[in-house]
């Protein structure tokens, strides 16, 4: 952000060899032990801009107010604990840097959508994971177990090879508008899911997961409003693999 | 540091023992939600509105520059206008198929619609009855109006 860049630039002229600028991070704070009312606080902060909201929120954690409540584990984007909204659009808290946010204005961070929420930016996961359970995400076979590995070309490998890189952090499924209003609907990380086995040649449960996809609260729900795609930390394209599986459920049909 | 910028919060006695009630979105799945119902009803609507919205097209833009544009435009339909044509055959199954498949791709849009926003199970009960009336309603009494049309009505 260029803006940012000059900030820093006249920042720096001011008081030199600083580093950090003021930010201010607008958090969305319910605790049901005090208020049965959500509402938003602001921390100011000195940061760097290089670093992540992640670390803005440790900082606000460590040394301004510890009732502060988040998930987060690896803080590197692999366990897709830390998945939230900021500025408006779900992203990783530890993908985040600060300035490509736009700094001057105050960051808006608040609890992913269409979850129940428990308290500050916690949400209770266990809808989504049991729409994840709910599409067999396991590898099924017939017959005896072979001795070796169960090989695979390297071109059907790279069939289903976007699908694998799901970390399950709910960024997609509760920026999906049908989500937020129906819970019910599979969302795109269950069906990204499914995707990754019912495309697996190794796998032979796609039917199945085809047929349960298929009911009311499956694919059919999907607008293809892109919101998924957009929101994957992974880079995923969510949609695609969406209707990926609607052609599958179709051409099997016809 | 911090400085509240909103104080919502309420007076109740709420503690460590006595919680506010958590914040839940609207229909949540749970392991008690319906399995598969086995039926290729929604896959057969989504192509449905697929096909029946390019067939649309052509008959809907095909109606409106008939009757709107060419040929005198809107000034020339009146009642011998409307005679004429379903005097044909042809005129009379246009508007027949292009009643039935734009009354069931706007019901069928509706009931998505419905599906997406109406939260409470009662509420998309109600919703849907009422759409679904008014559409058999509709194309019931299209369908008769144009097998049973009689230009010599006084
Ligand atoms: S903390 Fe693990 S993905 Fe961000």
């Amino acid at each position: 952000m260029s803006s940012a860049v000059m900030d820093k630039a006249e920042a720096e002229a001011k008081q030199p060899a600083s580093h950090l600028i003021t930010a201010t991070f607008r958090i969305r704070r319910f605790n049901p032990e005090v208020s049965e009312e959500a509402s938003w606080e602001d921390f100011q902060l000195e940061i760097d801009p290089k670093e992540r909201v992640l670390d803005a929120l440790h900082q606000i954690k460590w040394e301004i107010d510890g009732t502060l409540t988040f998930r987060r584990s690896c803080a590197h984007g692999i366990c897709g604990s830390d998945a939230m909204r900021i500025n408006g659009r779900n992203r990783l808290a530890c993908k985040t840097l600060i300035k490509d946010l736009n700094p001057d204005q105050p960051i808006t961070v608040e609890a992913i959508k269409g979850l129940t929420l428990l308290k500050d930016l916690v949400v209770d996961m266990e809808p989504f994971f049991q729409a994840y359970r709910d599409v067999m995400p396991f590898l099924v076979t017939s017959g005896n177990e072979p001795t070796r590995e169960r090989l695979q070309s390297a071109e059907d490998r790279e069939r289903f090879d976007d699908t694998t890189k799901c970390i399950l952090c709910a960024a997609c499924t509760s920026s999906c508008p049908v989500f937020w209003n129906d819970g019910q609907y599979f969302g795109p990380a269950a069906i990204v899911n499914a995707h990754r086995f019912i495309f697996d040649s190794r796998d032979e449960a796609g039917e199945q997961r085809l047929e349960i996809l298929n009911d009311k609260d499956g694919v059919w729900r999907c607008r293809t409003v892109f919101n998924c795609t957009e929101a994957c930390p992974r880079g995923i394209e969510v949609t695609k693999a969406i209707q990926e599986v609607k052609r599958a459920l179709i051409t099997r049909r016809f | 540091m911090a400085t509240d910028i909103e104080t919502t919060g309420s007076s109740a006695p709420y503690g460590p023992d006595n919680p506010a009630p958590v914040i839940e979105p609207p229909r949540a799945r749970t392991s008690r939600t319906p399995k598969t119902t086995r039926t290729n009803f929604e896959l057969y609507g989504w192509l449905f509105m697929r096909l029946s919205g390019i067939v649309l097209v052509v008959l809907v833009i095909g109606h409106l520059l008939i009757q709107l544009v060419l040929d005198g435009g809107v000034s020339k339909i009146g009642f011998a206008f409307v005679a004429g044509r379903w005097a044909s055959p042809f005129w009379q199954t246009w508007d027949l198929i292009m009643l039935w498949l734009g009354m069931l791709h706007g019901a069928n849009g509706l009931r998505t619609i419905i599906n997406d926003y109406a939260e409470r199970d009662s509420t998309r009960l109600w919703l849907k009855a009422l759409l679904y009336t008014a559409t058999v309603f509709t194309i019931l009494l299209g369908t008769l109006v144009i097998f049973t049309f009689d230009p010599n009505i006084r």
